[in-house]
């Protein structure tokens, strides 16, 4: 009797599992979830925000040399998934819950338009910056290269990844 | 007991289930999220209604671009930046006089209609309602004409309509000036009356002003651009902003320029803001014309007016009350001192900063919320200069601010010279050989100060043109006060 009932509640709860995992993996198949973990740059304009970003990224000067992820990524494997996932956590809440009509009076901004980089992504930047250009660029950037006293790259070189800001 | 056991062995199994219920739910609903963003993405609409050349009314293409539609309503919202526009005040809701700000204004007006009543703006919703509430167009007067609704209204169903009963063999571009010059003729509150009564009634500028309802392309409907940027192409004027002209007259000229045909798209999103905000003549008696022939620039301008002659005497706007003079006036010129300025040189479109792009969900669509960009400096400026909104914000207060003072100079040398001017002619000094010198002067003086003081940028469109033309005035407004304060031997 009791062995019955266990096993009928064990199908019950397959079930539920069961659906969760498939309505689950097809949610991350239909989002291009496995994009993420490699390096392809198409998977940055997946939701649409960098498409111009993506699009000036094609015609601009370093599209033969680096994808998205050689500039925006530390070189590490730990360092570089540490980074896909704390900005992809970032990305996906900020698309999601963004507000439907961000123009109506007393709507919440959850992320500045255009996309502006921060302090975490453009330390990245500029370490891959040298990463390449470092021999060449070592006497103009000396000493600490992320600080406040540091030489940006990009400050000048604006448009060598992508020129679009929005 | 057994029953109790039962029941406590049940609890995980029933837990787990809620929460695996939960979390289904949780990712059916972001999987609805994404499904959403993807349909956005292909930017897809509904033509729900069939549009016309004669839907003026706003509200039916609302229904096909419902997002367009919404910011164009908020154009009826009041907003106010640190020098333009201004809250709702006191006055039955109307914004403040331009004069409370700038005094002058009253002086170097005196004796037109424009020392009566000059309000700071509101946005494209009120363009009807503003013309007709300012009291400089009160129906018992009949001061103003049908040249008005030129651009007052959306009002090219009318003139298709007079056109084709002026002119029923013309072209479609020969019956809508024949209807032009119909409409211009009359009196404001006649063309008024007649607008209302065509099918779609009297609306402010709509959609089907801009874009071409088949195919939503932009395009220009009014004559007065058309006309205006026809000569403009033909002259020898110096136009590096606009390639497509330099096209055109490099080409054999078979054709005369038409926006519409050899516009770049780039252009046509600076031209159709530019079917209206422009130095203009609109008088009665005439039919309104824009004064491009010789050029877009303040001197160019003035060279067209100078060489007019109105039954065979030299055009002007109206006498001065106080010095005597004939004064030339100016309206908005917009589009004229942009010409002029670094942002036009590098290709930045009216649109690009007054309609910027924005995104709802991952649609993105142009601002249809025509509007100050200082009000959205990110999407406006920050498309291309870095740097946060409060640093973009000052650069551009920097301009203004330096701006107001040198206009504000500008302002009390106009009084001044016109406090000396009038004293001269209060001593009856008819014949006096200064007076033809003088007059020239002051004209010079007064058509370059209004012409900055009326265009609305505060100085921003074009920092240095505007600068210079300021200086000039200055000079001149001194050189007449000097003159007139001097004895004559």
């Amino acid at each position: 009797m009791n062995r019955t009932v266990l096993s009928r509640r064990w199908l019950a709860l397959a079930i539920l599992v069961g659906a969760f995992a498939g309505v689950g993996a097809f949610t991350f198949g239909y989002a291009e979830g496995f994009s993420y973990l490699f390096d392809d740059p198409a998977a940055c304009a997946n939701c649409h925000i960098m498409r111009d970003q993506f699009d000036s990224w094609r015609k601009g000067p370093h599209h033969a040399v680096a994808g998205c992820g050689d500039c925006h990524l530390p070189a590490g494997f730990f360092a570089k998934y540490w980074a896909k996932a704390r900005n992809g956590y970032h990305h996906a809440m900020g698309f999601t819950f963004q507000s439907p009509r961000p123009d109506l009076p007393g709507e919440r901004k959850v992320f500045e338009e255009p996309i502006r980089i921060k302090p975490f992504n453009w330390r990245n930047l500029q370490q891959n910056c040298l990463r390449c250009h470092g021999d060449l660029t070592h006497d103009l950037v000396r000493g600490a290269t992320t600080g406040e006293d540091a030489v940006s790259c990009t400050h000048c070189h604006r448009a060598v990844g992508h020129e679009a800001r929005r | 007991m057994e029953r109790r056991a039962l029941i406590r062995s049940a609890v995980p199994f029933v837990l787990v289930g809620l929460g695996t219920a939960v979390a289904t739910g949780l990712v059916a609903a972001l999987l609805m999220n994404i499904f959403e963003r993807k349909q956005e993405a292909k930017n897809p609409y509904l033509k729900l209604v069939e549009l016309t050349e004669d839907d003026v009314d706003p509200k039916k293409w609302g229904v096909n671009w419902p997002r367009q539609y919404d910011g164009y309503r908020r154009t009826e919202e009041a907003s106010a930046t640190r020098y333009g526009g201004g809250l709702i005040g006191a006055e039955g809701g109307l914004p403040p006089q331009k004069s409370d700000k700038h005094p002058w204004l009253k002086r170097i007006f005196a004796g037109y209609l424009f020392a009566v009543d000059y309000r700071d703006r509101r946005g494209h919703a009120y363009m009807l309602k503003d013309q007709e509430v300012t009291r400089r167009n009160l129906p018992e007067e009949a001061k103003q004409s049908g040249n008005c609704l030129h651009c007052h209204a959306s009002v090219m169903p009318l003139y298709r309509k007079l056109g084709r009963e002026a002119l029923p063999q013309g072209s479609p571009r020969e019956q809508i000036v024949a209807g032009l010059e119909k409409v211009g003729a009359m009196n404001y509150w006649d063309a008024h009356k007649l607008l209302a009564e065509t099918p779609g009634g009297a609306h402010p500028l709509s959609c089907v002003d801009c874009h071409d309802p088949d195919s939503m392309e932009l395009r220009v409907t009014r004559p007065g651009f058309l006309q205006a940027i026809e000569k403009l192409a033909a002259s020898d004027a110096d136009v590096p902003h606009l390639p497509s002209i330099a096209r055109w007259r490099a080409g054999n000229r078979s054709a005369s320029y038409d926006p519409n045909r050899d516009g770049t798209r780039q252009e046509m999103r600076s031209f159709v803001c530019a079917q209206c905000h422009v130095e203009y003549f609109c008088g009665k008696g005439m039919t309104i014309f824009f004064p491009w022939s010789r050029g877009l620039k303040v001197e160019e301008i003035e060279a067209q007016y100078a060489e007019m002659k109105i039954d065979g005497k030299p055009f002007k706007d109206w006498v001065h009350a106080e010095t005597g003079f004939p004064e030339y006036k100016a309206q908005h010129p917009e589009f004229e001192v942009w010409s002029q300025g670094v942002h036009a040189r590098a290709g930045v479109a009216c649109a690009d900063c007054h309609m910027p792009y924005k995104r709802e969900g991952a649609l993105k669509i142009s601002e249809h919320w025509v509007r100050s960009p200082l009000l959205q400096v990110s999407r406006s400026c920050g498309a291309c200069h870095p740097g946060s909104e409060q640093e973009l914000l000052e650069r551009a207060h920097a301009i203004q601010d330096r701006h107001a003072a040198l206009l504000d100079r500008a302002g009390a040398a106009a009084v001044e010279a016109i406090d000396a001017m009038a004293a001269l002619r209060r001593q009856g000094r008819e014949g006096d050989p200064r007076l033809a010198e003088i007059d020239q002067l002051q004209r010079a003086a007064q058509w370059r100060l209004d012409f900055v003081a009326a265009e609305n940028s505060m100085g921003f469109h074009a920092p240095q043109e505007l600068a210079r033309i300021l200086g000039e005035s200055i000079d001149l407004f001194r050189r007449a006060q000097i003159l007139a304060l001097k004895q004559t031997l």
